[in-house]
């Protein structure tokens, strides 16, 4: 490695022996033991996006049984309606524990926080690397539960602990500790190492971005990424312990028979509803405030303009954080709980909207009078403008109390947590990918098919899931195997929009894989952000910097102008910054 | 494809939210299409700014930029105050129509209903029980639900009312349906294999004609035979959910010759089953599981003479039955003079 800081230097060596992260070190052990942060978030990008790529399937698979009211894979009735129940809990269990939660602060935030910081390494790189271990004993068994309900249905093999998981992602008793027959137990155990994975992060992020910011960066320099990953730390490290606790004693009441929510054994059932939501509600914030993290950096990038109101963003994020903490029983409001906690609850609901408009106003405030370049990850992030605005505004309807009677348990809801979860969430993840897809893997994507995959996903999504508010509104129930007839149709549109979006999520994946071999090598910074990431090569070498970048304002894109000959952008004050930062 | 399209052109109502039928229906509709023209004037909003600001601001080679503010307090106050004004608003709405469903007037006619996997129980007040949920229109009725086993959740989307069914607590809700006619009634709350099943009828009547099918409904071992009051029975509380008449395997072992032949138990045990034992496994299920089976049924509590007319229409399916309850004896139906059923 040069020690003249190559990053922003425009002519790069095209080919060379320069060390990078991906290369420093041969074989699987320096990899599956690595301390590097950049390793271990690409780890985590394979173990997640294999995840996502099976409860994929599972959603493909319970969307073709929905085709028609009829069983469409087997012939038996009892059997086939089984078979909808087990895809549809680990269509959602996998989603969210294995992809959504861990996707963005696992992947992205792993490799670049650090990079952002201008460190080397996260405040704890064992811990880092003790977390992703921790999350691929979890998914080993997620991965048990999948093999004993395949052994089961094909051979009739009984592993132990159950077959499969029938009792839809959340868990809920007395059905799962007294009723099911599926693999409840070693669910539970998945989940709950997983969830010291997620804590572990969230324990490792805060420590790094309280010490280990490099001088003049403040709080408030700090990147909008930085500012989201924090508040995302703050509820795994809070909220986390609590759906250990509780899926504990959700297993030691099956196994044992120790009464805590089974009225039979004289437990309470909301009680564990009221456990469950009190991470479970908080935990919808670790998957939507990364998301919202990532725009904050797109959308000032590809309008080649200064972010609106930062400061707005930066509170907003840490008010959602604190906000999440307080609105967990609107999960419940038909459950029987007391009217007086339903109204509160209501009430304290409806103060999330706010900082979240507040995000969606200043994104479109930074375009205006901008330079925008509509590039792929720049696609994602107006499809999450336009996906989390209508996801946002369903949830008006059920934050209300009394339209929330009619609509909670409906596919009405269904469609309004996709929206939010999948619309949102993925779209920017996707979004993100694409943007440090150069910095990770150091070669560039094809735009054009980027972009147009990108408008088939749009396309694909809001046709799965947008008749799904006007069949919930009209009383459709989720979790149903079969249906009156009189909901067929939507079912039929949605299916059919559940494949476009399939095909278009295989052709993004096919873009990267073709990138990861094909792709022309990627310029040091080839959108022209100012965040110090891409002060260094692509792909980083392997302590991220030669010499500490020295920090400015992160949305001060000014000073980088774009060179056509390397298909990236460079500073004329490149060797003036670097000596600065050698001086600091 | 095309039936589909057929369907949703004959279902009346508009695209959204299905026909009212409740006197809370008006209420929960007004919000809903409050919420519904906010939504779409801020989606619009929304929409239109984006594409306008892609369409205006999209990069052209040598246009140079203006720079703007990247802050403006006012404006960023403007948009925190007006949703924070909006939201109020639709708490405030929320709240009453949902304070209208929570207090429930005094002179409510009170129904008892029970869920239990997979089938809905409806105990009217003179102690009949029944599989669907009868109600006499423009009268408030109140609803006390419990579970016999997991957690259930009763809803009638023409009503906008929904409660859940949980076990270990009563919880209450009530309407007062306003339309004539026959509404659906779903389980919403996901309780395992049948859940999507798990759906019954609303019948509304006049309430003078309330009172002649409750009356009608109650009195049936007057008019019926032990074997076909039993069939009778096992559909009304949903055993054949799980227990077929035909000898098919679903949930539970089938009735058809059940009576009279040898049971394996998961213990080892075996035993002859006679009425003893069809008490026992109605009464406490879990006591003996047939071999091959999950104990996955709750427990019934039966009137005498429910039990007796379940164990003659048992006898009835089976080929080793006493002579007297063979399904021939079925079939001669109730104009012959077949002993209707005892008095208690």
């Amino acid at each position: 490695m040069s020690a003249h800081a190559p990053a922003i230097l425009p002519d790069l060596p095209e080919h060379g022996a320069e060390d990078n992260y991906l290369t420093h070190g041969k074989g699987i052990l320096s990899w599956v033991f690595t301390l590097d942060h950049k390793r271990i978030g690409v780890m985590y990008m394979f173990g997640i996006l294999f995840g996502f790529l099976v409860g994929g399937i599972f959603a493909v698979l319970l969307r073709t049984e929905l085709l028609s009211p009829q069983p469409t894979f087997l012939r038996n009735a009892q059997a086939s309606m089984d078979f909808y129940n087990h895809m549809f809990t680990l269509h959602g269990a996998v989603m969210v524990f294995m992809f959504i939660i861990p996707a963005i602060p696992a992947i992205l935030g792993n490799f670049v926080l650090p990079l952002m910081l201008g460190a080397k390494d996260v405040a704890f790189p064992r811990l880092n690397l003790l977390s992703l271990h921790l999350y691929i004993i979890g998914a080993v068994f997620f991965l048990y539960i999948l093999l004993s309900g395949a052994l089961h249905a094909g051979f009739g093999i009984q592993l132990p602990g159950g077959f499969g998981l029938d009792t839809g992602w959340t868990f809920y008793t007395p059905y799962s500790t007294s009723k099911s027959a599926s693999g409840v137990v070693p669910a539970t155990m998945g989940a709950f190492i997983m969830g010291f994975s997620s804590i572990l992060t969230g324990v490792n992020f805060i420590a790094t971005i309280h010490m280990l910011r490099p001088r003049g960066m403040t709080w408030f320099k700090m990147p909008l990424f930085l500012w989201g990953m924090y508040a995302t730390s703050i509820i795994q490290v809070l909220a986390t312990p609590v759906l250990g606790i509780t899926l504990l004693l959700l297993a030691v009441e099956r196994a044992f028979g120790v009464g805590i929510f089974d009225p039979k054994l004289g437990g309470d059932p909301i009680l564990y509803q009221h456990f469950f939501w009190f991470y479970s509600h908080p935990a919808v914030y670790i998957m939507i405030l990364p998301a919202m993290a990532i725009m904050s950096e797109l959308v000032p990038v590809f309008s080649r303009k200064h972010i609106f109101g930062y400061n707005f963003i930066a509170y907003s994020s840490i008010a959602i954080a604190l906000f999440s903490f307080f609105v967990w029983g609107h999960h419940m409001f038909v459950s029987g709980q007391s009217n007086k906690a339903n109204a509160v609850f209501s009430l304290l609901t409806f103060s999330v909207s706010i900082p979240s408009a507040i995000k969606v106003f200043n994104w479109i405030g930074t375009m205006y009078k901008g330079d925008i370049r509509l590039k792929t990850p720049m696609l994602y992030a107006l499809g999450f403008i336009l996906l989390f605005t209508l996801g946002g505004l369903t949830g008006l309807f059920l934050g209300a109390l009394a339209t929330d009677v009619h609509l909670t348990d409906t596919y009405f809801i269904v469609a309004h947590f996709h929206y939010v979860m999948m619309g949102s969430t993925l779209f920017a993840f996707l979004g993100g990918m694409y943007y440090w897809w150069p910095k990770i893997f150091g070669r560039m994507f094809s735009v054009k098919w980027g972009n147009i995959s990108a408008v088939i996903i749009f396309i694909g999504f809001n046709l799965t899931f947008f008749v799904q508010f006007i069949a919930g509104s009209q009383g459709m129930p989720r979790r149903y195997a079969t249906y009156p007839e009189k909901y067929h149709i939507y079912h039929v549109i949605s299916t059919i929009g559940a494949y476009v979006m399939a095909v278009g999520l295989f052709m993004v994946l096919f873009n990267w894989l073709h990138s990861i071999w094909y792709g022309r090598k990627a310029a040091a910074n080839p959108w022209g952000g100012n965040t110090l990431e891409w002060r260094t090569t692509s792909p980083p070498p392997h302590d991220n910097f030669a010499v500490a970048p020295a920090a400015e304002d992160p949305y001060e894109l000014g000073a980088w102008q774009y060179d056509p000959k390397i298909d990236g952008w460079i500073r004329p004050d490149a060797d003036a910054l670097a000596a600065r930062g050698r001086v600091d | 494809m095309t039936m589909p399209f057929a369907i949703l052109a004959q279902s009346g109502g508009g695209l959204w939210m299905p026909p009212k039928a409740s006197t809370h229906a008006g209420d929960v509709d007004f919000l809903f299409h409050f919420i519904l023209w906010l939504s779409v004037f801020f989606f619009l909003l929304v929409t239109a700014l984006v594409v306008v600001f892609v369409w205006k601001y999209h990069h052209r080679e040598g246009v140079k930029h203006e720079a703007t503010a990247d802050h403006s307090t006012a404006l960023e106050l403007t948009w925190t105050l007006i949703p924070t004004v909006l939201v109020c608003i639709i708490f405030y709405f929320g709240f009453r129509g949902y304070l209208q469903m929570g207090v429930i007037p005094s002179n409510a006619y009170e129904i008892q209903v029970e869920g239990r996997m997979w089938s809905w129980q409806f105990t009217y007040p003179n102690g009949h029980v029944d599989p669907e949920l009868h109600v006499p229109a423009n009268t408030p009725v109140r609803l006390v639900l419990s579970s016999a086993d997991v957690i259930h959740s009763l809803y009638i989307p023409a009503f906008r009312v929904k409660k859940d069914a949980v076990p270990g607590r009563y919880n209450k809700t009530w309407f007062e349906a306003t339309e004539l006619g026959t509404f659906d009634l779903y389980c919403a709350e996901y309780c395992g294999t049948n859940h999507s099943t798990m759906i019954t009828k609303v019948v509304v009547h006049e309430p003078s004609d309330f009172k002649v099918w409750l009356e009608k409904a109650s009195n049936w071992e007057t008019r019926m035979t032990p074997v076909e009051a039993g069939k009778m029975l096992i559909t009304s509380r949903g055993c054949t959910v799980c227990h077929s008449e035909t000898g098919n395997v679903l949930i539970g072992p089938s009735f058809k010759n059940l009576f009279g032949y040898e049971r394996q138990f998961t213990d080892g045990s075996r035993t002859v089953a006679d009425e003893n034992y069809i008490r026992e496994s109605i009464a406490e299920p879990g006591k003996r599981v047939v071999s091959g089976f999950a104990n996955a049924m709750p427990a019934f509590q039966l009137k005498d003479q429910d039990m007796r007319a379940i164990i003659a229409y048992l006898k009835s399916l089976s080929d080793k039955a006493p002579a007297e309850a063979t399904p021939g004896g079925a079939e001669s139906g109730p104009s012959t003079t077949q002993p209707t059923m005892p008095a208690k």
